[in-house]
């Protein structure tokens, strides 16, 4: 009886369920690491133009390929240095953080609602629709991302509108099964029923029964997609079809540096870096909250 | 009035359920059977027992009667009406459950306030603070202590929750209340008070229930009438104490030996009940029970039984049918 | 008489906790001789389970137990080797879980299952297995034996798991067998067959049976000891008879009054009740744990409980002698 040592907890009276949630994400390290990192990213992107001190698009012939500060023969105006064309390292990484986290966020939504109705709609009404919307899951699936996402914007050309459109239709399958699975199993639990019997329509069967119990999994799955989006863009631009230059996307400074890294190899290190930490600390976000929310720790 | 008072409030015309199943990838759907047709008149303020084993359709005939699911055919009437298929919400205002398990009934994010207030904000009775009276009242009915109105179902024990759970089916104030299993996941200690509380709201509020349950002993001591289902039919229909007195029919009275009663001088009955459940999607010919059945005759394996009526109730057995040979 | 073949003194099992530990378990004992069946009784949260599991050694990890006894047919299993642990079980002691569709794998068929427990601790050819898994399945009431051994447990009903679990439990020739609410998931007409098939069992192979359950009603018909758990303690023990009869703790005695037995209970009176809540078993206890909830508490309650027996060995902890057979009349005779 697994039950035995789960119910001698629930005897002892428990502290709120909010209250418990508080115990738990300050009790994991991952958790709060990556949502200290970024948060301090996304403050960095929304400040950037007071951090940064010098325009992104600016360039200074004069002052090329200067090295960033701790190489000899650093500018101490540029601490991150300058690239081929002048423009300053630092600002262009400050803004580029803009770039990734919106390309990130706005392709997880788009991806999100989608996959989200598909895999609710499917999950719960089940039969025919679970049928259309498992077929449409693998036929996405079969479908190479970066292939597909290059001949699009091959044909409609590069731009930030373009890039989060086509990630965002790109990117709903993993919502889509994690929602229709998750949906599955909330679906037969006593409560829904109960919510049925009690006459509540449809909409807020799932808005308000279902919805709040796999809010959880959403997020988990939301935060990994950023992730994945943040990646594919970079991809994107560093192949030239992503984001178009001049503006400061960290895959487009990777691209554009790709040159000098054998001689210069901080030019692509830093937004390397960059790009690293940013996608470490979504995923420890993300892990971090579905330890935190898995049913197995629940009070 | 006075003549509705007598007659039944709840009516199950001849419902039969079909649920199409694939055994297997490749195999075509078989038809499963889950009832047989089942007829049964419940009247108000009475408390009919139903029983059976596991996948004898009892929780099918439930779902039917809460309108979470359709019957393939036959009617469901209240007081006399027709309830059709759609009319779920004006069946859910007169027809409310109690489930099982109260650790899975309770949507485990809402507040308890608001899980018993949802009936009411569902069908737009009352405004916020007329609600909140209200599940002041419903609180104090199913003795919980107000404090815990703002708490979170994981904070309460089963007991408390299933409390929550009767709360929110009478917080409509609904005329039949289905009990499914209702004690089934609790503490022997927590069960009678469970019972206990069943019996004084239905003396209170003139509740009529419908109470599915597979401990014997539970209906015995809660039901005035009592229903006997073996694969989607009900095979015996009487009145509690005769029923308890002298079981007809042969699966009646296996039923009734393998109840274990606290008594250290008797050893575990031998209930004769040799086969096993029978698969429901190839029922057996004749009469359903007649594999597991001590007292099968030649007629039972072909035959259909026959629907016998006596006083105040039915049995459906082969047994009573030849009375006149 | 002969040995108890499991001596269980002073048990104790805690659960290190976030608040605390808890003392899940706290000092109980019992003494089993060969063709005896002892029922733990208790409600969800007494320990019984747990206690099962700590004499089978399969606590888990971070589970503590401690006992100044723990002995399986003079062996102490406090300091057995895991290895010597697990050629002990399955082997000498068996255990019957509550979930016949859990405890069996899918992947595999009842013969391999079979065959797999005895040749674990047999150094025989598959052969020998395969007769000995045939035998028993026809022992344990499988008609067409030879043809289940390819089954896969899915296409077995409940009834018939569990009639396979038992047969896996018995593939050995137990000396002890553990069973924990193994008819708790069954219909009331499979119980009553399986109980009886485990009865039978253990008085023809004359082995030890404990047997875990909070039905009182499968307690009386097939207990000769019984010890019943409240909070972890065990708060009376005796043979059925005393613990039925002339129960002398005021939980058992609240327990026997919570159930409607027919032809005494009157349909629709109310049924006793036991007010109030198990109390938190984190950080210590002092005197009894039942007092929250005992309608002949004292404040003597709150400190050291004596352990009252009478000469036939039926003990209980209780400041009260409780004479008076107060439960006498509600049990039919």
């Amino acid at each position: 009886m697994a039950r035995t040592i789960d119910t001698i907890a629930e005897e002892v009276r428990t502290p709120s369920p909010v209250a418990l949630l508080r115990r738990r994400i300050f009790g994991h390290y991952g958790l709060v690491f990556g949502i200290t990192v970024l948060l301090v990213i996304v403050l960095i992107a929304l400040f950037a133009p007071l951090l940064a001190g010098h325009d992104p698009y600016a360039q200074d012939l004069a002052a090329r390929m200067k090295p960033p500060f701790w190489m000899t023969g650093s500018d101490p105006d540029h601490i991150l240095g300058t690239d081929h064309l002048g423009r300053d390292y630092l600002a262009r990484l400050l803004y580029g953080a803009r770039i990734s986290l919106a390309i990130g966020a706005f392709a997880a939504l788009i991806s999100g609602i989608i996959g989200t109705a598909m895999g609710v709609a499917a999950g719960y009404f089940g039969g025919r629709i679970d049928l259309i919307v498992t077929f449409l899951i693998n036929v996405r699936l079969a479908m190479p991302v970066v292939l597909v996402a290059l001949a699009v914007v091959a044909v409609l050309g590069g731009s930030l509108q373009v890039v989060v459109c086509v990630l965002g239709l790109l990117l709903w399958d993993r919502f889509a099964v994690v929602m229709r699975s998750s949906v599955l199993q909330v679906r037969d639990l006593e409560y829904v029923n109960a919510a049925k019997a009690i006459g509540c329509s449809t909409r807020r069967i799932i808005l308000s029964e279902i919805m709040p119990n796999i809010a959880n999994n959403l997020i988990v799955v939301a935060t990994l997609e950023m992730a994945h989006a943040i990646l594919l863009e970079a991809a994107l631009s560093f192949l030239g079809l992503g984001v178009q230059p001049p503006t400061p996307s960290w895959g487009i400074m990777i691209s554009e540096g790709k040159q000098m890294m054998l001689f210069e190899p901080w030019v692509i290190a830093i937004p390397g870096i960059a790009l690293f930490i940013l996608v470490l600390a979504i995923n420890l976000l993300g892990d971090g909250l579905r330890d935190v929310s898995a049913p197995e720790n629940k009070g | 009035m006075s003549e509705q008072a007598t007659a039944s409030i709840l009516e199950l015309a001849a419902i039969t359920k079909t649920y199409q199943v694939k055994q297997g990838m490749f195999a075509a759907a078989k038809p499963l059977h889950a009832l047989g047709g089942v007829s049964l008149r419940i009247n108000r303020k009475d408390v009919v027992g139903l029983v059976g084993e596991s996948g004898c359709g009892k929780s099918t005939l439930a779902k039917i009667l809460l309108g979470l699911e359709a019957p393939t055919t036959g009617k469901v009437l209240v007081d006399g009406a027709e309830i059709g298929p759609r009319e779920r919400r004006l069946l859910a205002r007169r027809i409310q459950p109690i489930f099982q398990d109260p650790y899975s009934s309770l949507n485990p994010r809402k507040s308890i306030e608001d899980i018993i207030a949802l009936p009411l904000v569902v069908h737009n009775v009352g405004d916020h603070a007329s609600r909140m009276q209200a599940v002041t009242k419903m609180l104090d009915l199913v003795g919980l202590p107000a404090r815990v109105r703002r708490g979170y179902p994981s904070q309460l024990s089963g007991g408390q929750r299933q409390r929550v759970a009767i709360a929110r089916a009478l917080i409509m104030k609904p005329e039949i209340v289905i009990c499914d299993e209702p004690t089934s996941a609790l503490d022997v200690s927590v069960q009678s008070q469970i019972l206990n509380l069943l019996g004084d709201l239905r003396q209170e509020l003139g509740l009529t229930y419908l109470f599915i349950s597979h401990n014997l002993a539970v209906v015995e001591h809660l039901a005035t009438r009592v229903a006997v289902m073996y694969l989607g039919q009900i095979v015996e229909e009487a009145p509690a104490a005769e029923l308890f007195a002298g079981p007809r029919h042969p699966y009646t009275q296996a039923l009734l030996d393998s109840v274990l009663t606290p008594d250290p001088a008797l050893s575990v009955p031998d209930t004769h009940l040799g086969a096993a459940y029978p698969n429901p999607i190839s029922p057996p010919s004749g009469c359903r029970f007649h594999p597991r059945c001590a007292q099968a005759r030649a007629a039972c394996k072909t035959t259909p039984p026959p629907h016998v009526v006596g006083a105040g109730g039915h049995v459906d057995c082969h047994l009573y049918g030849a009375a006149t040979n | 008489m002969s040995d108890p073949i499991l001596s269980v003194h002073d048990l104790t099992i805690d659960i290190p906790m976030g608040q605390g530990t808890m003392h899940a378990v706290r000092g109980i004992g019992f003494d089993l001789k060969r063709g005896e069946t002892l029922c733990i009784v208790g409600e969800s949260g007494s320990g019984k389970s747990l206690t099962s599991l700590a004499i089978m050694g399969l606590l888990p990890k971070n589970l503590k137990r401690a006992a100044s006894r723990l002995e399986f047919a003079r062996i102490d299993l406090q300091h057995q080797k895991p290895r010597q642990m697990r050629d002990l079980r399955g082997n000498r002691m068996a255990m019957i879980f509550q979930e016949p569709m859990t405890s069996l794998n899918p992947a595999y068929t009842i013969g391999d299952q079979l065959e797999e427990a005895y040749l674990l601790h047999n150094k025989t050819g598959r052969a020998e297995a395969r007769a000995r898994a045939v035998a028993l399945l026809g022992k344990v009431g499988i008609t067409a034996a030879e043809s289940r051994l390819s089954q896969y447990p899915h296409q077995l009903s409940g009834g018939l798991r569990q009639r396979v679990m038992i047969a896996m439990a018995l593939m050995c020739a137990p000396e002890l067998i553990i069973a924990d609410e193994p008819t708790t998931a069954l219909d009331v007409t499979i119980q009553a067959q399986i109980l009886r098939l485990l009865a039978d069992l253990q008085r023809e192979m004359n082995m030890a049976m404990i047997l875990v359950t909070h039905d009182l009603g499968v307690v009386a018909r097939i207990a000769d000891k019984v010890a019943v758990m409240y909070a972890g303690e065990v708060v009376e023990q005796g043979t059925a008879q005393e613990i039925f009869r002339h129960p002398r703790h005021p939980y058992t005695r609240g327990l026997l009054r919570c159930i409607p037995v027919p032809g005494k209970t009157k349909p629709g009176e109310h049924l006793g009740s036991i007010p109030g809540i198990v109390p938190s078993l984190i950080g210590r206890m002092e005197g009894c744990a039942f007092r929250t909830r005992c309608d002949v508490a004292e404040a003597a309650c709150a400190s050291a409980v004596p352990e009252r027996h009478t000469e036939t060995g039926h003990a209980w902890r209780c400041i009260h002698e409780n004479e008076g057979h107060e439960n006498e009349g509600r049990v039919p005779a």
